[in-house]
C-alpha cells in the first residue's frame, strides 16, 4: 500500500486516493473525434516513470498529478493538479 | 502424570504450574512454557502427524515455524484451527489437539496403503493417468479430493474477534534475536520510535536454544533488560506477533496472537491483531533456519533438525530420544552432541561430512530405531532412536524479498543472502547470512545506529554490547544434496509434508520440469503449509546438481506474503457479520420502518420497496401503492437520488459541458430532463436541471449514479474546466428529497404551503410545516407530482406532517416497487435497466434532444457503431398472455436467437396485464411486431407486441392543473 | 512423445521412473519459421498446436523470455465457465469451454478440467432477475444455467450462510454445471508437449527485444538470441501487451494492472462449487489439493510490480467470510499477483494489427485462462488463414475505434472502473 504525500493532507495510505487516468489520456471537450478516439484508447502504458492523474477522493477530494513509477511504485513527485 | 522424558531441571519452562491438554481424547500433562510439541515429546509421544501424499509416520522435525510435520486440528467448535503446528502453538489449560490426515487414527492409517503404490504415484503421477473424458475424471477427482487436503475444515462461524491497528514508527525491528535486539537497543538509545516485533513468546531469539553471554550477562537476562528500555523510550516491544509481509513504501503486515490456536480469548478480547506498521526504516533480524540432510528414511519419527534437538533438550528440558546419531556438515554438528551428551542422552555417533562422516539410512518405520551410517567408506548399522540433522543454514531473506531486495548465491553457505535493499530496509545477523553471535551482535548495533543516523536522531549512547558464545562460529561448506552410496532417492524426503523426494527432483529434471517454477509447481516442492522453509533450497540445489548447473540458473524462488499462514479472521478483522460492508442509512429510515417498510438493498443502502399492509404481500402492496397514486396521492423518499449545486457566473458553461442536453436557455425558476454521457458516448445517467436563481442551479442523478457523477463533476470542473468561474457542490446529504404525486398532489402542496405551487418543471422556494423547502414540479409517476427537498435536519417534521396530509387526502407513503410500475407505464428509462452501460442516446430514443456538440462524450458518440441500424432499442412491449418476466430474451419465434431483451417490466397500474420496456434490434422499425418473451431459466414464455415505450397518458394531460 | 497413461505408469514404476523423457525439447532458435508466437503462455502454446494440429503450419515457434506458463497461466484462480451476458462473449468462452471438455484426452495430458459447476450468488430480487436474464440469455442460445433457491443453494454449500440477516443473504443463485476449474500449468505443459510432438519450437530463455518492419510489414524478430524471421508473428503476451506492442510503435487500448489472489492451507473437502456473486467482488474454490482459492478485485491503477496492496486482501477475506463464515480460521498460505492487461471495454483483442504479418492475442483482463483453448484455436485459425474466425471477428482492435465494443460489465472506457 503505497503512501502519497497530498500536498494538502500531508502522507496518507493510497486507498484513500483513487487513479483516474494518466496525463495524457486527458480529454477536453473540443477536440475532434479521430483525435479523441486516439487520446481515449491508444495509450502508451508504460512500464516505469508515469505521469497520472489521482485525486485524494476519501481525503480533501483534490486532484494530484503523480509522477510514479509502475515498476517500483517511487513517488517521484505529488502535485496538486491543475497548478495554480 | 509421569514425564518420561523431562529433564528434571533446567529449561524455560514453570514446572509450578501444569497444565492439562488431550491429543485424540487421550489426557496429557506438561508445563507453562511448553509447546504442543515439547510437552508431548516429554510424554514420550513421538508420532505426530501423517504426510500428505503417502500418510507416513511422521513426527516432529523442527521447534518452531518450519515445521513440516507435526500438524493438529486445535480448539474446538468456533475456534477450531486445523494444520496448527504443534512446535508454534504453547500449552494452555485444557487445551484439545486431535490428529489430522489418518483413518480411523494416527497410529493405524488405513491410507498408509498409498506407501505402497509409492513407486507407481511419483511426482506429477496424475497428469499421466485418469483419462476417459470430464465425466470419469469426476468420478477419479472425487476420490482424489476425499484423499487429499490436510487438516478437517472448520464448521462453524468464529466465535471470537480480530482486529485491525495501525502504528508508525522510526525503527521497526523484525525479530528479538541477538542481532534484534541490538538493534533495536541502537536505536531506541538514540531517540528513535522503535517497534521490534518476535514470532515468539519470549525475546532471546538464538539465545532460548543456544545459551551465551551478551551485554556482560546471561543472554537472556540482557534481551529483557533491552526490551525493557525500548519500551521505558516509549517504543514497543510485541511478542507472539509475526511480520508477516512487507509491502509498498515501509508498510508491513504483524499478526499478534492475543491468544494461542483454539484458546479462549482474556476478558472478551481479539484473539489476533492484524498491525499495519509504516515504518520509516526496518531493521530484519529474522535469523535462519537450518536445513535437512538427504539420506533413506530421513522422514522416520526421530529424525529432526539438530537446532530442534537442542531447543528440546535446553529450553523445555526435554530429551527427543535416548540415543542419538548426529549428522552435519558443520560445526554445529559437535555442538549439538555436546549438548545433547550434557542432558543425559547417549550419543552414539557424530557424522561430520567435512571427514566423510554420513548417515546412508534411518531405520524403523513409525519410529527411528536405527540409522546406517558410514565414515571412510564404511558403513555400519547403529541403534538409536534419535537423528539430529545439520545440512547448513539458510538465511531467512522471506520479507527483504518481499520489499523489492536484491539476493545473491553463496556458494560456500550454500544458500542466498540479501544484497541491495530496494526500500528503507536492512538485513541483519544470520538473517543476513552472517553466522555467529558477535556477527549479529555488531550487525544488530550498526543497523540501528545508522537507522537513527539516517533519521537525522543522533543522541550520545554507550559502547555495543559484546558477546561471548558458547557455541563457535560455525564454517560452511556449501548446500550438501548428494546421497551417499547405499541411500535410496525414492525415500531421501525432501519437501516433508508433500513428500516430495530426491527421485522426484530428478524425475522431473528429466522431464524437463528443471526452471524454479516448472519444479515447484510439478513435484508440489516448497507448497505445503510449512511453504518449504525447510525444503525449498534442498530441492533447487538437487536439481542444479542433477542439471550440472548452479543454483541461481536454476532460479530463485518468490517469496511473498505471508511469511507464516494467516488466518482469514485476522485479515478481515473488524469487517465481519453485520460490519462485512458498510450501510447507508436515509435520513427518515425510522419513519420508513414506522410505515411498515419491506427493505430492498441498493448499493449500500437499504431503501423502502413497499409498505404491505396487513394480509398484503409485498407485490400486491405495490400494486395498490402505484394505484393509490394513480387515484389520489402518494408519498415517497427520493432522497438517495445524486444532488449538485453549481452555482457561478459560468454555472450554464458548465453545465453545458456535462450535459448533452441545452441547458442555456432554461429560464429561472424552471427545470428540465438532461442526460449524461461518458466519454465513449455512451449514457452515464440522467436526472433533471433546474435553474433556482440567475447564477445558481441543480444537476441530480440517479441513486446508482450519484457516487460516480459526484467524482465526473469534480474531474470536469478541476481537470477540464479549471478556468470557468463555478463552484460545483455534491449536496445529497444535505437535502432530503419528498415526492408527492397523484391528482391531489398539486392541492396538497397548495395547502402545505400556502402558496400557488410551480407549474409542472418549475420550481419555487416555499414554507412546508415552517421549514423552507424548494418545490421542484416534475414527475417520475406521470401524475403532477412535487419534489419538496428539505434540509435533512429538518425531514423528520416535513415528512410527518406530509404524511398526515397525504393520508388525509386519500394516500398513502409508496415505495420503490410502485415507482418502478408508474415509470414503465409513463416509459421513463432507468439506470441500471436501460441506461445499462452499453446504450447510447440514439437507442434511447434521445436523439432529438442532444445539441450539436461541446458536450462530454460528443466525439465518442460520433463513431460509426452508434449509426449501426440494427442496434437495440427501446421499445414498450406489451404482453399478450400476460407474462413478461423482467430478463427475459425477446425471440422473433420461439427457438430463434435472441434479438433483445425486457429491460423492465412489470403490471399495469392503469387497466391489467403486463407492460415493459425493452431493448431489441431495429426497435422503433418494428413497432406492432409480436415476439416471444421467453425465460428458460423460470420456466416462462408468452407472446408480446412492440409498442411505442409510453402506455399511460401520452399527451401529458395529468400535468396540466 | 511417450505417451502418458496408466499402464505406462504401471511400467515405469518397476524400472524407478526412470524412462521418461522430456515432455518438450529445448531447441536452439532457426533463423526462420512461418509463425512466431511471442509468449510461451497457455495462449501462445494452445495457439502454436492448432497451427500444427489443425492448419498443417508446423514452422512454428514460442518464444518465451523466461519459463512457459510463468505468466498469467499460473497466476490465475483456474475458473474456467461460459456464462457469460454479452453474445460475443458467450460465442467466445462456449467454444472454448467445448473445447476444454475433450483436452485432456486430446493433449494426452490430465489437465484435471473439473466440471464441479460455477455458481454465481444473487443476494437481493435485483440481483437474481438479473441472474435470471444472464441465465435466459444462456440458454436461449443452447448454453447451461439453471436458476437455483435459497434452499438448493444451501444444499449444495452447507457452509454457506444464508440467513436472511446475513449482510449479503442469499437470495438464491445460477449455476453453470459444466463450469469448474482446471489444474493452470499443466494447461501450458500440456499443450507444450502436444505441439512440440508435432514439430513446434519451444523456446524458452528467449526475450523479443524487437521486431524487423519494413514498409509497414513485420519480418521477423530480434531476440536475446538472435534474430528470428518468419512470415507471421502472434503476440500472445497478455500482462505486457503494451510494451511488447510499442517495440512495434503500437499503441493499444489497454492498461496493465494488477490482480491478486490467494490460497488456504490446503482441508479436507469443504466447498465444492466455484462461488461468486452477483454483488459481492469476492470468488472462492478448493482444488483438488485441499486449498481454497480466493480472489478479487484488482488494484485499480496501473502496475507492472506484481506487488499487490494488502487492504485488498483483506477485503477479500472479510467478504469469503460474510459469505461462508467457517472460513474464518482457515489460513492465508501464499498470494500472488499478476499483471492484467485491462481493455478499455473489459474484452480480450484477437486480430489483426496496423501493421502486415503481426497479430496481436491480448486485452484478457482478468478472465484469460478459461478462454485458453477457444483462443488457441481462434487465433491459430487468423495466423493459418489470414483471416478472422466469424467467433473471433467481433474482437477486433479496431472495434474501439467503431464503437462496436463488447462491455459486459458496462462500465466504460476506464479500465479502474471494472
Amino acid at each position: 500500500m503505497m503512501l502519497i504525500a497530498c500536498p494538502h493532507c500531508g502522507p496518507r495510505a493510497h486507498v484513500e486516493f483513487t487513479y483516474e487516468r494518466t496525463m495524457d489520456a486527458i480529454l477536453s471537450v473540443d477536440v475532434d473525434p479521430d483525435t479523441a478516439v486516439a487520446i481515449l484508447f491508444q495509450r502508451e502504458n508504460p512500464r516505469g516513470p508515469s505521469q497520472e492523474l489521482w485525486r485524494h477522493t476519501y481525503g480533501c477530494r483534490s486532484w494530484l498529478r503523480l509522477t510514479r513509477n509502475t515498476v517500483t511504485h517511487d513517488l517521484a513527485e505529488v502535485v496538486a493538479w491543475p497548478p495554480a | 502424570m509421569s514425564a518420561p522424558f523431562r529433564n528434571a531441571a533446567g529449561g524455560l519452562i514453570d514446572r509450578a504450574r501444569a497444565v492439562r491438554f488431550t491429543v485424540d481424547g487421550r489426557p496429557y500433562e506438561g508445563f507453562a512454557g511448553d509447546t504442543l510439541a515439547s510437552a508431548s515429546l516429554a510424554n514420550g509421544v513421538r508420532l505426530m502427524g501423517r504426510s500428505f501424499k503417502y500418510h507416513r509416520p511422521r513426527g516432529v522435525f523442527g521447534a518452531g515455524v518450519e515445521e513440516p510435520n507435526a500438524l493438529y486440528g486445535v480448539g474446538e467448535g468456533g475456534r477450531f484451527e486445523p494444520n496448527t503446528r504443534a512446535t508454534d502453538v504453547f500449552l494452555y489449560e485444557g487445551l484439545t489437539a486431535i490428529s489430522q490426515n489418518c483413518w480411523p487414527n494416527l497410529p493405524f492409517d488405513i491410507g498408509a496403503v498409498s506407501q505402497v503404490a509409492a513407486p507407481f504415484i511419483p511426482a506429477g503421477f496424475y497428469y499421466k493417468t485418469f483419462f476417459g473424458g470430464p465425466r470419469l475424471w469426476k468420478v477419479y477427482e472425487h476420490l482424489i479430493r476425499r484423499a487429499a487436503g490436510l487438516g478437517k475444515p472448520p464448521q462453524h462461524r468464529d466465535v471470537d474477534r480480530f482486529n485491525h491497528r495501525a502504528a508508525f514508527c522510526d525503527v521497526l525491528v523484525v525479530g528479538a534475536g541477538p542481532a534484534g535486539l541490538a538493534a533495536a537497543d541502537a536505536a531506541s538509545a538514540a531517540g528513535a520510535r522503535v517497534i521490534m516485533v518476535e514470532q515468539d513468546r519470549l525475546a532471546g531469539g538464538g539465545f532460548l536454544r543456544d545459551p551465551a553471554m551478551a551485554g556482560g550477562d546471561d543472554g537472556l537476562v540482557w534481551a529483557m533488560a533491552v526490551a525493557t528500555r525500548v519500551k521505558a523510550e516509549g517504543g514497543r516491544v510485541l511478542s507472539r506477533s509475526t511480520a508477516t509481509g512487507f509491502y509498498d513504501h515501509g508498510l508491513l503486515n504483524v499478526v499478534q496472537r492475543h491468544v494461542e490456536p483454539g484458546q479462549i480469548t482474556r476478558d472478551d478480547g481479539a484473539a489476533q491483531t492484524l498491525w499495519r506498521v509504516r515504518a520509516r526504516r526496518v531493521v530484519l533480524a529474522q535469523g535462519s533456519l537450518e536445513r535437512p540432510l538427504l539420506f533413506s528414511g530421513n522422514d522416520r519419527p526421530g529424525v529432526m533438525l539438530a537446532s530442534a534437538a537442542r531447543s528440546f533438550v535446553t529450553r523445555y528440558a526435554v530429551r527427543p530420544g535416548a540415543l542419538a546419531v548426529v549428522a552435519g556438515c558443520d560445526d554445529h554438528a559437535d555442538l549439538t552432541a555436546r549438548v545433547l551428551a550434557a542432558s543425559g542422552i547417549e550419543v552414539i555417533a557424530v557424522m561430520d561430512s567435512r571427514v566423510g562422516g554420513r548417515v546412508v539410512a534411518a531405520l524403523g518405520s513409525r519410529a527411528v530405531t536405527g540409522a546406517i551410517v558410514s565414515e571412510a567408506g564404511r558403513s555400519r548399522t547403529v541403534a538409536c532412536d534419535l537423528i539430529a540433522v545439520s545440512g547448513g543454514q539458510t538465511p531467512t531473506v522471506h520479507l527483504h524479498m518481499q520489499a523489492g531486495g536484491g539476493l545473491a548465491w553463496d556458494a560456500q553457505a550454500g544458500a542466498f543472502a540479501p544484497t541491495t535493499a530496494r526500500q528503507n530496509q536492512v538485513s541483519v545477523g544470520a538473517g543476513a547470512g552472517r553466522q555467529g553471535l558477535e556477527a549479529a551482535l555488531a550487525d544488530g548495533w550498526r543497523a540501528g545506529v545508522e537507522a537513527a543516523q539516517d533519521l537525522g536522531l543522533s543522541r550520545p549512547m554507550g559502547a555495543r554490547p559484546r558477546g561471548a558464545a558458547a557455541r563457535p562460529t560455525p564454517t560452511v561448506s556449501g548446500c550438501c544434496v548428494t546421497l551417499t552410496d547405499g541411500a535410496d532417492a525414492k525415500t531421501a524426503f525432501i519437501d516433508l509434508q508433500n513428500d516430495v523426494t530426491a527421485a522426484d527432483i530428478d524425475l522431473a529434471g528429466r522431464q524437463g520440469y528443471r526452471s524454479v517454477e516448472h519444479l515447484k509447481r510439478f513435484t508440489t516442492l516448497g507448497m505445503a503449509s510449512d511453504q518449504g522453509k525447510t525444503s525449498n533450497l534442498l530441492g533447487l540445489a538437487r536439481m542444479a546438481q542433477a542439471s550440472g548447473v548452479t543454483v541461481p540458473q536454476i532460479g530463485l524462488t518468490t517469496f511473498r506474503p505471508p511469511y507464516t499462514p494467516v488466518t482469514l479472521g485476522v485479515l478481515a478483522g473488524e469487517a465481519v457479520g453485520a460490519e462485512a460492508a458498510p450501510r447507508r442509512r436515509l435520513t427518515l429510515q425510522s419513519a420508513h420502518a414506522a410505515a411498515g417498510a419491506v427493505w430492498q438493498p441498493s448499493g449500500y443502502w437499504s431503501r423502502p420497496r413497499a409498505y404491505p399492509m396487513s394480509g398484503e404481500t409485498s407485490p400486491q402492496a405495490a400494486v395498490r401503492e402505484a394505484r393509490t397514486v394513480r387515484d389520489a396521492v402518494g408519498l415517497t423518499d427520493v432522497s438517495t437520488l445524486g444532488k449538485f449545486e453549481v452555482v457561478g457566473p459560468d454555472a450554464v458553461a458548465f453545465l453545458e459541458i456535462i450535459c448533452a442536453t441545452s441547458v442555456a436557455k432554461l429560464a429561472v425558476g424552471r427545470g428540465r430532463y438532461t442526460i449524461m454521457l461518458r466519454e465513449d458516448g455512451i449514457v452515464a445517467d440522467d436526472g433533471t436541471v433546474w435553474r433556482l436563481a440567475d447564477q445558481r442551479y441543480l444537476l441530480t442523478s440517479s441513486t446508482g449514479g450519484a457516487d460516480t457523477m459526484a467524482h465526473r463533476l469534480s474531474y470536469a470542473r478541476r481537470v477540464l474546466t479549471p478556468r470557468l468561474q463555478v463552484m460545483v457542490t455534491a449536496v445529497q446529504e444535505c437535502w432530503v428529497g419528498i415526492a408527492v404525486a397523484g391528482p391531489n398532489a398539486r392541492a396538497l402542496v397548495d395547502q402545505a404551503t400556502g402558496a400557488a405551487p410551480p407549474r409542472h418543471m418549475s420550481v419555487a422556494a416555499a414554507r412546508l410545516a415552517d421549514q423552507p423547502v424548494w418545490l421542484l414540479a416534475a414527475s417520475y409517476s406521470g401524475e403532477r407530482a412535487f419534489e419538496i427537498y428539505v434540509r435533512s435536519y429538518a425531514a423528520q417534521v416535513v415528512w410527518s406532517d406530509l404524511e398526515r396530509r397525504v393520508a388525509a387526502a386519500g394516500g398513502r407513503v409508496y415505495g420503490l416497487d410502485a415507482m418502478d410500475l408508474l415509470r414503465i407505464e409513463k416509459g421513463h428509462i432507468v439506470t441500471g435497466a436501460e441506461i445499462d452501460g452499453r446504450t447510447c442516446p440514439y437507442d434511447l430514443g434521445l436523439t432529438k434532444m442532444l445539441r450539436k456538440g461541446g458536450f462530454i462524450g460528443w466525439a465518442g458518440l460520433q463513431r460509426r457503431d452508434f449509426q449501426r441500424p440494427n442496434r437495440p432499442c427501446l421499445v414498450g412491449l406489451d404482453a399478450l398472455d400476460g407474462v413478461l418476466p423482467e430478463g427475459a430474451m425477446l425471440l422473433p419465434r420461439a427457438g430463434a436467437a435472441p434479438q433483445g431483451h425486457v429491460s423492465s417490466a412489470g403490471r399495469r397500474v392503469t387497466g391489467e396485464g403486463a407492460i415493459g420496456l425493452g431493448l431489441v434490434a431495429s426497435g422503433p422499425d418494428r413497432i406492432g411486431e409480436v415476439m416471444i418473451a421467453s425465460s428458460p431459466t423460470r420456466r416462462l414464455q408468452g407472446r408480446v407486441r412492440l409498442t411505442a415505450p409510453l402506455f399511460y397518458d401520452a399527451e401529458g394531460a395529468r400535468y396540466v392543473d | 512423445m511417450k505417451r502418458f497413461s496408466a499402464l505406462a505408469l504401471l511400467r515405469a514404476g518397476l524400472d524407478g521412473q526412470k524412462s521418461w523423457p522430456r515432455d518438450w525439447r529445448d531447441p536452439e532458435p532457426r533463423k526462420h519459421y512461418d509463425v512466431v508466437i511471442i509468449g510461451g503462455g497457455g495462449h501462445g502454446l494452445a495457439t502454436a498446436y492448432y497451427l500444427a494440429k489443425t492448419h498443417g503450419v508446423r514452422s512454428v515457434a514460442v518464444l518465451e523470455r523466461a519459463s512457459i506458463g510463468g505468466g498469467n497461466t499460473g497466476r490465475n484462480t483456474t475458473i474456467v465457465r461460459s456464462n457469460y451476458r454479452q453474445p460475443a462473449l458467450q460465442r467466445l468462452l462456449e467454444f472454448s469451454l467445448k473445447t476444454w471438455e475433450g483436452l485432456s484426452d486430446e493433449l494426452n495430458y490430465n489437465l484435471m478440467f473439473s466440471q464441479r459447476g460455477a455458481l454465481f450468488l444473487g443476494h437481493s430480487d435485483a440481483d437474481m432477475t438479473k441472474l435470471a436474464e444472464r441465465g435466459d440469455s444462456l440458454r436461449c442460445v443452447g448454453i447451461d444455467a439453471q436458476l437455483m433457491t435459497r434452499r438448493q443453494v444451501a444444499r449444495l454449500i452447507p457452509l454457506l450462510d444464508i440467513s436472511p440477516n446475513a449482510r449479503f443473504p442469499v437470495v438464491g443463485g445460477l449455476i453453470q454445471r459444466r463450469g469448474g476449474t482446471a489444474r493452470h500449468d499443466a494447461v501450458a505443459w500440456g499443450y507444450a508437449r502436444a505441439a512440440d510432438a508435432l514439430g513446434v519450437d519451444v523456446i524458452q530463455n528467449c526475450e523479443v527485444t524487437g521486431f524487423d518492419i519494413t514498409d509497414g510489414r513485420v519480418h521477423g524478430v530480434r531476440t536475446s538470441r538472435g534474430s528470428v524471421g518468419a512470415d507471421r508473428v502472434g503476440l500472445c503476451v497478455a500482462g505486457n501487451s503494451g510494451l511488447v506492442a510499442a517495440m512495434a510503435g503500437l499503441k493499444l487500448p489497454i492498461e496493465s494492472h494488477l490482480l491478486q489472489a490467494f490460497v488456504s492451507e490446503p482441508v479436507k473437502p469443504m466447498i465444492d462449487t466455484v462461488i461468486m456473486s452477483q454483488s459481492v467482488h469476492c470468488y472462492i474454490s478448493q482444488s483438488d489439493k485441499g486449498e481454497l482459492g480466493l480472489g478479487g478485485d484488482p488494484d485499480h491503477y496501473p502496475t507492472y510490480s506484481q506487488r499487490g496492496s494488502p487492504h485488498r486482501i483483506d477485503e477479500v477475506a472479510a467478504q469469503a467470510i460474510a459469505m461462508v463464515p467457517a472460513l474464518s480460521r482457515l489460513r492465508m498460505l501464499r498470494s500472488w499477483s499478476g499483471t492484467t492487461d485491462m481493455s478499455f471495454d473489459g474484452s480480450p483483442i484477437i486480430g489483426a494489427t496496423p501493421i502486415d504479418g503481426l497479430y496481436l492475442n491480448g486485452g484478457w483482463c482478468y478472465g484469460g485462462f478459461k478462454a485458453t483453448p477457444g483462443s488457441g484455436r481462434l487465433y491459430a485459425h487468423h495466423l493459418a488463414t489470414g483471416a478472422a474466425h466469424a467467433i473471433a471477428a467481433p474482437f477486433s482492435l479496431e472495434r474501439f475505434a467503431l464503437g462496436a465494443t463488447i462491455d459486459e460489465a458496462g462500465a466504460g472506457p476506464l479500465p479502474q472502473a471494472r
